[in-house]
């Protein structure tokens, strides 16, 4: 499908034609009988895998399939930031190559994908949290990730409505990143949909996988509420659902599904424009472009598929930040709502081969995957085409934790968002 | 709100009096044990959409560990029992393969 590019020219274009000639951004195809690549889940992953292996790999045969709508997984439930301050080497790799391909996916996608690098501050609340961040700053200057220590009344000059003081926990500076930011959750995933669908790839939604066909130890399809479809390759990027994927295809996953939920304040006039993380009380905040304070907080302890939390997370979340933010205290609170997602024991994303050949997976990102979509992406089309991992997702296979080589990202942030 | 009833003081409490732990009954193995079976035990979790047998611990009460039969994806409990026992009581075994016909077993 031949893509008519979006600018300012369309713009002008349609408005003098009543908008009467938009096309629509994707095709919604059936099924073809097989595929060089079945990519399970067109979450932002999936999407950017697909995009990848085309733009980068040259592989276009390939269907995205999904259960629901595009994007409507934990893809478009998230509360957006974007920041690639991890401690350990692998993260920050994978996350600063996500960021960075954020700077201009919008140019690259031709579709806005609202990149905001308004700045993000990682408060820190306690001692121990000023030493870990200042040690996170300097494993970043290492890595070649721009982050910073700022002082409390720095903190106050971004952030005015922060109470520096107290009571209980006063603000003793922050890790600050200023290419940190949002995005638009929604125009990531359509944005890389309507690019795959403009390569000729498939994006097949309302279409339910339900088995995962093999013989002789290696992959040749797919069952779905669609009919069977085969594949010379299969990737499953479901997110929350990795471990009833990982069932069909007959192995186990160190993976862990809860709730994990996030809400949204009546809006309000702009008031914050960086994004705030106070990691000890467990909660962070924005301002949406509508001026709602988007405000998430830790999971459920508890494997949960049903895509709503527990309500005392709200309870406790809110309270916690009213301490540090007293202004929100007479505030609102309008919606609610929760995804499910991919808990490991270290905090850090798989992207491995499996014991099927074959078949691939990329999970685990749990609380903190959106600001990683591109990244991923990018590395998990490399291990699609080539059947072996790149630099950028060789530490993430599933073998660390036979061999006890774990990315430890559990302590370096409390709030893994 | 998830609400459990601890077998041992009978009382049935909201979740915020009780601390998750994970997958009941998994098989232990420690020295000697092969390298796959230790990663099993340690890391390998069922994660089921369906039947879910868990630890839970009534931390803001008798502080004992308890076991729990409960569906995650939808959240219903099917029963609570002591923690003393390798395997579910058949009563609660059977009550699931009453509501859940096709639920696959415990292991
Ligand atoms: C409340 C909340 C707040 C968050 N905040 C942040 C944040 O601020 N910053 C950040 O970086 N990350 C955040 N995250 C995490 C982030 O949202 C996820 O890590 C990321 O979106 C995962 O993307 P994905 O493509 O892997 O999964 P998803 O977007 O969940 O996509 C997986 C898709 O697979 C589909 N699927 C599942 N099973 C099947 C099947 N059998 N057949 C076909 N399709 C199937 C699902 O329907 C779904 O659409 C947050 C998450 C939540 C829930
Ligand atoms: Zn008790």
């Amino acid at each position: 499908m031949a893509l008519r590019r979006y600018s300012m020219f369309a713009v002008a274009r349609e408005a003098l034609r009543f908008h009467a000639g938009w096309e629509r951004a994707w095709q919604s195809p059936a099924p073809k009988k097989r595929y060089d690549v079945v990519i399970v889940g067109a979450g932002g992953h999936g999407l950017a895998t697909a995009y990848y292996l085309g733009k980068v790999h040259g592989i276009t045969n390939v269907a995205v399939i999904e259960k629901g709508w595009l994007g409507g997984g934990n893809t478009g439930r998230n509360t957006t930031i974007i920041r690639s301050n991890y401690l350990q080497d692998p993260s920050a790799a994978i996350y600063e190559k996500a960021r960075s391909l954020y700077e201009d996916l919008s140019q690259d996608l031709n579709y806005n994908v609202m990149f905001s690098p308004r700045g993000l501050l990682m408060l820190a609340q306690s001692e121990h949290e000023m030493r870990g961040y200042k040690r996170t700053v300097y494993a970043n200057n290492l890595q070649g990730v721009e982050t910073r220590w700022i002082t409390p009344s720095e903190v106050k000059d971004l952030v005015p409505i922060v109470n520096i003081d107290g009571p209980r926990y006063p603000v003793l500076g922050a890790l600050y990143q200023e290419r940190g930011g949002t995005a638009r959750h929604d125009a990531v995933a359509w944005g890389y949909a309507r690019a795959c669908s403009a390569m000729g790839m498939d994006i097949i939604q309302q279409c339910e996988v339900t088995g995962v066909r093999t013989a002789n130890g290696k992959v040749q399809g797919v069952e779905t509420t669609k009919g069977s479809i085969d594949c010379g390759k299969l990737a499953i990027v479901v997110a929350g659902h990795s471990s009833v994927l990982a069932e069909m295809a007959g192995f186990r996953l160190p993976i862990e599904s809860m709730a994990l939920q996030a809400w949204v304040s009546e809006p309000i006039k702009p008031c914050m424009d960086v994004v705030v993380m106070a990691n000890l009380v467990h909660g962070y905040m924005s301002q949406s472009d509508k001026g709602e304070m988007v405000i998430g907080g830790g999971t459920d302890g508890f494997n949960n598929y049903t895509q709503r939390g527990s309500w005392h997370h709200v309870e406790e979340t809110t309270r916690a930040l009213i301490e540090t933010f007293p202004i929100i205290s007479r505030l609102k609170m309008l919606r609610q709502w929760g995804g499910i997602v991919d808990m490991t024991g270290d905090r850090s994303p798989i992207l491995s081969k499996t014991p099927v050949e074959n078949v691939f997976v990329n999970c685990g990102w749990g609380t903190g995957g959106f600001k990683s979509i591109p990244g991923s992406g990018w590395a998990m089309a490399e291990l699609v085409a080539k059947g072996e991992p790149g630099p950028l997702a060789a530490d993430f296979g599933l073998n660390r934790f036979k061999e006890g080589r774990f990315i430890d990202e559990s302590v370096a942030a409390g709030v893994a968002h | 709100m998830l609400t459990l009833t601890c077998p041992y003081c009978g009382v049935t409490v909201e979740e915020t009096e009780l601390a998750p732990g994970g997958e009941a009954h998994l098989k232990r193995f420690g020295p000697g044990a092969s390298d796959e079976d230790f990663e099993g035990y340690l890391f390998a979790r069922k994660n089921p959409k369906g039947v879910h047998f868990e630890r839970w611990r009534h931390a803001y009460g008798c502080g004992k560990w308890f076991l729990a039969a409960r569906c995650t994806a939808t959240l219903e409990v099917f029963g609570t029992y002591p923690a003393q026992t390798t395997e579910p009581p058949a009563e609660l075994i059977a009550k699931i393969n009453e509501k859940r016909p096709n639920w696959g077993g415990w292991k």
